[in-house]
């Protein structure tokens, strides 16, 4: 199987803190993968580094049938070249209508003239209106998002994950404040997008996890600590150790 | 099926209509017209306050909707006042001296033309020399573009080193807090070339113009001034009205996001910071020609930080709140500080309203800022009914997106 991204051998200390140590993580085009680990395991310092947000010490980490190395791109031009992340909390534009943030993230040219020039054709609209459709938000477009419930901005979220067409989706933990109801629908917004890109989810729950049916890396102090299917790692007694057990 | 600009946005249409009718107002009102229930003196203040309508539409894009403070604004109007200037000063002297000389039993040379100008022009700080600045000051299609080129330039430089080191926030109001006043300080020294605290006066007298009445050019530069604000609220509504809006507010609310979802901010960030410095720069052109003098203290740090009051006040974030603050507040401030309102007595104490009108606008601001962030466009959407989203209720959960008490009984 080909690789989409590669991260090899990468640490990074804060004030002498390390919080990522050596850690691998492969992942290939169309692959679902869970990341899961106790708090300050490294979760979120991972996906910071993969975005450009923060710079590792020491590693690699490789992109696409080209292997271009990220670690010297801006945030902008990786999210430009296919990673889409979705923050923990719902960061959507409150302001602003829901059919507008879903505009916003819509693959187009990023540039300050080609968005000034920028004219809504009829192809954009009926995009934003099958995205919406696909997160449940038809109903909603000419809302504004800071009116939508918890479990609403998050659809819209990766609803506008989506729109940007990423080959790659980091979720930071997508079902946290969710009803059931609402899990169920994320999990199936999900599986469906792994069809054709790579999916990565933080996620704490292991129920939402299982549902997933997914590969499962464990993270611990800033490393992998075992890779395989949910049976797998949860019959592991490291994990059993420093996670499960507790 | 996309329906027009005006009709998406019919505040411009609004604004542009009671603009026209002010000016059309005015205009019937002046001396010039010959019913004189508006002097002169008080047409040309109407005429600069729309010039600082105009540069108060800049601050709110900047600002209000781009969310970035800056407290330097005043210096790009300063800046275009200059360019301005120097040519009329430049072509005002040259007529004159021209005018004197001619009468000489020898005609001059244009050496001794230069050197009579020079002398007229920088006597005041000790010098004849033109300094280097003044290079293309006989040209007026020069000094016309220099009054887009330099605040542009200089908020281009500026700018780029700012937002590429990733300087937000209150870090940035202070760094351009600090370039206003390093400017104002440079400006003050007589060797930098524009007349030191003298600054450049004599601006009122156009070139070439002699024959006509002061109450005729002022009306002349209040429609100038009202073409130029309404040009600028056109293109600002233009601007904000469309996807460049949509991420110039997403900028303003959640800068990271934006930045991951592909738009590089910086460039967005620059392109709105040199776009308002331009049209600052041009509505100081417009402003100084009025007010007949500049001089460096006009470009003081409190000028700018006064811009920001009237945008607060006016209300951020819509173009016709930052034109309504800035006419209001500067309207109000020149009558009281004119010292036509008169005092009251306390017994004891007698309230001067010079003295005490920075002390109300000081506590305005407050309270604007405190009890009312909409500010006096926020009675708009009072009349029209539009509510920003209110939720009650205790969080059920520890974030602010989290679901909310009332609805999740609902």
């Amino acid at each position: 199987m080909t690789t989409l991204l590669e991260v090899s051998g990468v640490s990074v200390s804060f004030d002498g803190f390390r919080a990522i140590n050596n850690l691998s993580f492969q992942i290939g085009p169309a692959e679902m993968r869970a990341i899961i680990g106790p708090n300050g395991a490294g979760k979120t310092t991972f996906m910071d580094i993969i975005t450009g947000k923060t710079r590792p010490d020491e590693g690699r980490v490789i992109w696409g049938e080209r292997s271009v190395s990220l670690l010297k791109m801006s945030e902008e031009k990786i999210a430009q070249a296919g990673v889409g992340r979705k923050f923990q909390r719902p960061t959507v534009f409150e302001d602003q209508s829901v059919f507008d943030n879903l505009l916003l993230a819509l693959k187009k040219d990023r540039s300050p003239l080609s968005v000034l020039f920028y004219r809504r054709s009829a192809r954009d609209r009926d995009k934003v209106q099958d995205l919406a459709a696909e997160i449940g938000l038809s109903d909603q477009l000419s809302r504004k998002s800071g009116e939508l419930s918890h479990g609403q901005k998050q659809w819209l979220e990766i609803g506008m994950l989506l729109a940007q067409e990423p080959r790659l989706l980091l979720v930071d933990e997508p079902a946290a404040g969710m009803t059931p109801e609402e899990r169920e629908h994320t999990t199936g917004i999900l599986v469906e997008a792994a069809k054709t890109r790579a999916v990565v989810v933080v996620e704490h729950d292991m129920e939402f996890v299982r549902r997933l049916n997914c590969k499962v890396t464990v993270l611990h102090e800033g490393s992998v600590l075992a890779e395989g299917s949910l049976d797998h790692v949860t019959k592991n007694q490291d994990v059993i150790d420093v996670y499960l057990g507790r | 099926m996309e329906r027009s600009f005006i009709f998406r946005n019919p505040s411009v249409l609004i604004f542009l209509g009671c603009l026209a009718l002010f000016t059309l107002g005015v205009t019937m009102m002046s001396e010039a017209a010959g019913s004189g229930l508006i002097s002169t003196s008080f047409v040309k203040t109407l005429g600069k306050t729309l010039c600082l309508c105009l540069v108060a539409i800049a601050m709110d894009l900047v600002w209000g909707y781009c969310g970035i403070l800056s407290l330097g604004h005043f210096a790009f109007f300063g800046l275009g006042g200059y360019m301005i200037g120097m040519w009329l000063m430049y072509a005002r002297t040259r007529d004159i001296v021209v005018a004197s000389l001619a009468n000489a039993a020898i005609p001059p040379t244009d050496q001794e033309i230069s050197d009579a100008i020079g002398n007229q022009i920088f006597g005041v700080v000790g010098s004849a020399e033109f300094p280097l600045v003044w290079a293309f000051s006989s040209s007026l299609t020069m000094q016309l573009a220099l009054v887009i080129l330099v605040p542009g330039l200089l908020a281009l430089v500026f700018g780029w080193l700012a937002f590429r080191s990733r300087v937000t926030g209150v870090y940035l109001s202070i760094l351009t807090q600090a370039m206003t006043l390093a400017l104002a300080l440079y400006l003050f020294q007589n060797d930098s070339g524009l007349r030191g605290n003298n600054g450049l006066s004599g601006l009122q007298n156009i070139p070439g113009a002699d024959a006509v009445p002061q109450s005729v050019m002022s009306l002349w530069f209040l429609w100038a001034s009202a073409l130029a604000l309404g040009l600028g609220y056109l293109l600002a509504a233009w601007v904000v009205s469309g996807k460049f809006g949509s991420v110039i507010r997403g900028i303003r609310d959640d800068e990271a996001r934006v930045r991951f979802l592909g738009y590089p901010v910086e460039s967005f960030k620059l392109f709105i910071f040199v776009l308002t410095a331009i049209i600052a720069g041009i509505a100081g052109a417009l402003y100084y020609p009025q007010a007949g003098i500049i001089n460096p203290a006009e470009v003081a740090p409190i000028a700018s930080i006064y811009l920001a009051v009237w945008v607060a006040i006016g209300g951020r974030g819509r173009l016709y709140g930052a034109v309504i603050g800035a006419a209001f507040v500067s309207l109000v401030s020149s009558w009281f500080t004119g010292g036509q309102v008169p005092g009251f007595s306390l017994g004891a104490y007698t309230v001067n309203w010079v003295d005490w009108w920075q002390v109300i606008l000081g506590l305005s601001f407050v309270m604007v800022t405190l009890f009312a962030p909409k500010g006096i466009g926020g009675l708009v959407d009072l009349m029209t009914g539009a509510r920003a989203p209110d939720r009650h209720g205790a969080d059920l959960g520890p974030d602010k997106g989290s679901l909310q008490e009332q609805e999740a009984t609902q």
